[in-house]
């Protein structure tokens, strides 16, 4: 690296995992690759023999691929909540986990849309979606508000980088002859110009006070698919809000999970720390403390008026053959943040990662028990049934996981996981406020500024 | 235009199911097999369902002769994202088998679980694929879309066109569903519900008629006479 410009430990950290890569990352993604083959391979099965090898059955014409749909739209939040609203809040501790949030979204998404090509009858007949679209239908609406959301937020997590890509490209000098390309086109030219960065920070915000609102309606319609019908507990006001409180919930926690790893495996404990765990943890308790509301209205509501069919799954959910599922679900959302989060000792790493880990699987949890309970109880009686996956839908699950975690792994192995002229910016902020402090000053050098080597 | 509709006289049916066996042959559905047909895959366009009510000893038995209700507000139709479900002039709620991307949303959005998905590709025993409807109307529909109930209507373009050839006005009474021809007790009634003169359209008043889940606003067409 003779030819090397001096590089700070902020950029030294951030180009590391991009310029090495050790026996670590291969094993886990040769370990993820596996699962992801077999995901495949059922998938595979299941596209040439028919969706017979679910456990579908009439009438529950929906399983977990649904769920998984349900969740992984809901975790994209993640990207949006982190990046979006904490920027237009100016929350400075966002700064150095913004991207690995963004990254989130985009591939969540990715997932999300997968689910619903895997649960598709006829997956070749896709674009008859744009030849004869319906937009009465709710899918309809998830297509077209999903689309907008998909793109918007690749935009969103584009926009930013552009400084950091061009970083790359004029300190990587001895960079792999196709990093040096990727980096040269996808820099698109910048050169740090204070006119440049008037225009890209403007072209943020505006994406970020985008961004919101079609989150907000992602997660709506997407409540909506079943909101929109007569189905016993599907048919509900309080779906549209609820789905976004669980969005939110599942999208920090699962956020957690990932920044923790990549935390530990690159280093990056010297700008990820603790003021990030404990303000994301007071926000996933404060999240499953929205989250026990809801679900209290929801099937207090419910008992109170105890309206034969909507009581019928109801009590299938609560005392009958989901109890496991349902009280498991609430232990895992409520009682296991709660008994960490609320002290200051629990919103560390090791107490949040915890935490996080019930709440994805207890937030999966619920995304099945939203889909299949009323599915199984329909109001005529007589066509009760009952689901259960089978390991064609268990594979294809696991895989669909594996595959978001690979994806986001080899992102950062290819773009730098921290936005470094925004950390930049943070840690210059909070140098001049320091002393400002004291004058009760609301930082007069907000403006740019640029690395001085 | 007529408004097709159908009366079931649960007084009258003996749950014999020949009605199901008289539309599997006319409609060309599939044989699941009993495995399957236990998961609940089985595909019968008008199925004879038992239903207990009651618990023992204080316990009745019913069957319902089940068809598609063809709503006049169907909660299938307005879901589907690429128009593949809809309701004729004649107020038949029918599937373009050939647009069907099989998301399966109509399945889950009718309250009567009329909607059969294809599972697998469709198969038949070979005697039974020997005796197959060879009109291309009820051609097999192919793996992965939804089906179901059509109150026959090849038979309807089969009755409207042989009134054509053989030069007269088609009547209401022209054309009936293979189950309602079939029916052993006949316990089911077919025609024009916008006739005041129809049989179906009085029966449909009588006292004893109602629908499933009339309170859900979907305007069934199909009416049943309670059984005493």
């Amino acid at each position: 690296m003779s030819a090397q410009p001096q590089l700070s430990d902020l950029e030294r950290t951030v180009f590391k995992p991009l310029q090495k890569t050790g026996l670590g990352f291969y094993t886990v993604g040769a370990a993820l690759g596996l699962v992801i083959l077999w995901g495949a391979y059922m998938y595979v099965a299941q596209l040439g023999q028919g969706l017979g090898l679910t456990g579908m059955s009439r009438p529950v014409y929906w399983g977990v691929y649904l769920s998984n749909f349900i969740f992984f739209t809901g975790i994209s939040m993640a990207g949006t909540l982190i990046s979006a609203i904490l920027r237009v809040t100016q929350a400075n501790w966002r700064r150095p986990i913004t991207r690995l949030a963004e990254a989130i979204t985009g591939f969540a998404l990715a997932l999300g849309a997968l689910q619903i090509l895997i649960d598709m009858g006829r997956v070749d007949r896709l674009l008859n979606v744009l030849i004869y679209g319906r937009f009465q239908s709710p899918m309809l609406w998830d297509f077209t508000c999903i689309g907008v959301y998909f793109l918007s937020s690749i935009f969103y997590l584009y926009l930013p980088m552009i400084p950091d890509l061009a970083r790359l490209r004029d300190k990587w000098t001895d960079a792999p002859k196709w990093r040096r390309w990727l980096y040269r086109v996808l820099a698109l030219g910048w050169r740090g110009s204070a006119e440049q960065f008037h225009r890209l920070e403007k072209l943020i915000s505006l994406m970020a006070i985008v961004l919101i609102p079609t989150a907000a309606m992602v997660h709506t319609v997407v409540s909506w698919l079943f909101g929109m019908t007569i189905q016993p507990m599907w048919h509900s006001t309080i779906f549209g809000p609820y789905f976004i409180v669980g969005a939110i919930f599942s999208g920090i926690a699962l956020l957690f999970i990932f920044m923790t790893l990549i935390r530990r495996a690159w280093h990056l404990e010297a700008y990820i720390g603790d003021r990030q765990y404990n303000y994301l943890g007071l926000l996933l308790l404060a999240m499953s403390a929205f989250w026990m509301y809801f679900t209290l209205a929801e099937n207090l509501t419910t008992f109170y008026g105890a309206v034969t069919d909507e009581m019928t799954v109801d009590q299938a959910k609560l005392l009958g053959s989901f109890r496991w599922l349902f009280w498991g679900m609430v232990f895992l959302n409520a009682v296991v943040p709660f008994a960490i989060l609320v002290w200051r000792r629990g919103r560390t790493p090791l107490g949040t990662f915890v935490a996080s880990i019930a709440v994805v699987i207890g937030m999966w949890l619920e995304r099945y028990l939203i889909v299949i309970p009323s599915l199984t109880r329909p109001r005529l009686a007589f066509e009760w049934a009952s689901y259960l996956p089978t390991w064609t839908e268990i594979a294809i699950t696991f895989g669909s996981f594996a595959l978001l975690a690979l994806l986001y792994l080899v992102f950062f192995k290819i773009f730098p996981i921290m936005a470094l002229w925004e950390v930049e910016e943070g840690q210059t902020i909070e140098a001049r406020r320091a002393p400002a402090t004291a004058l009760n000053d609301q930082s007069p050098g907000f403006g740019r500024t640029m690395p001085s080597d | 235009m007529p408004r097709w509709g159908m009366v079931i006289d649960l007084d009258k049916c003996v749950a014999c199911q020949s009605c199901s066996v008289a539309c599997r042959m006319e409609n060309n559905t599939p044989i699941a097999g009993p495995e399957e047909a236990e998961r609940g895959r089985a595909i019968l366009w008008n199925e004879v369902i038992p239903s207990v009510e009651g618990e023992y000893p204080n316990v009745k038995m019913r069957f319902v002769p089940r068809p598609c209700m063809h709503c006049d507000d169907p909660a299938c139709v307005k879901v589907c994202p690429v128009q593949a479900t809809y309701k004729n002039e004649d107020g038949i709620v029918l599937i373009d088998y050939d647009r069907c991307i099989g998301c399966r949303f109509c399945t889950v959005a009718c309250p009567y679980s009329v909607r059969y998905f294809n599972w697998y590709e469709p198969q038949w025993p070979d005697a039974l694929r020997a005796h197959l409807n060879p009109d291309p109307e009820v051609a097999p529909r192919p793996k992965g879309v939804v089906e179901k109930c059509t109150f026959c209507i090849q038979r309807l373009h089969q009755a409207q066109q042989q009134a054509k050839d053989e030069g007269r006005v088609f009547q209401a009474s022209d054309y009936v569903p293979a189950c309602v021809e079939t029916c052993t007790a006949r316990a089911r009634y077919f025609g024009d519900l916008d006739d005041p003169n129809s049989l179906v359209s009085q029966l449909a008043k009588s006292p004893r008629a109602y629908r499933l889940l009339e309170e859900l606003g979907t305007q069934p067409k199909v009416f049943y006479l309670r059984d005493g």
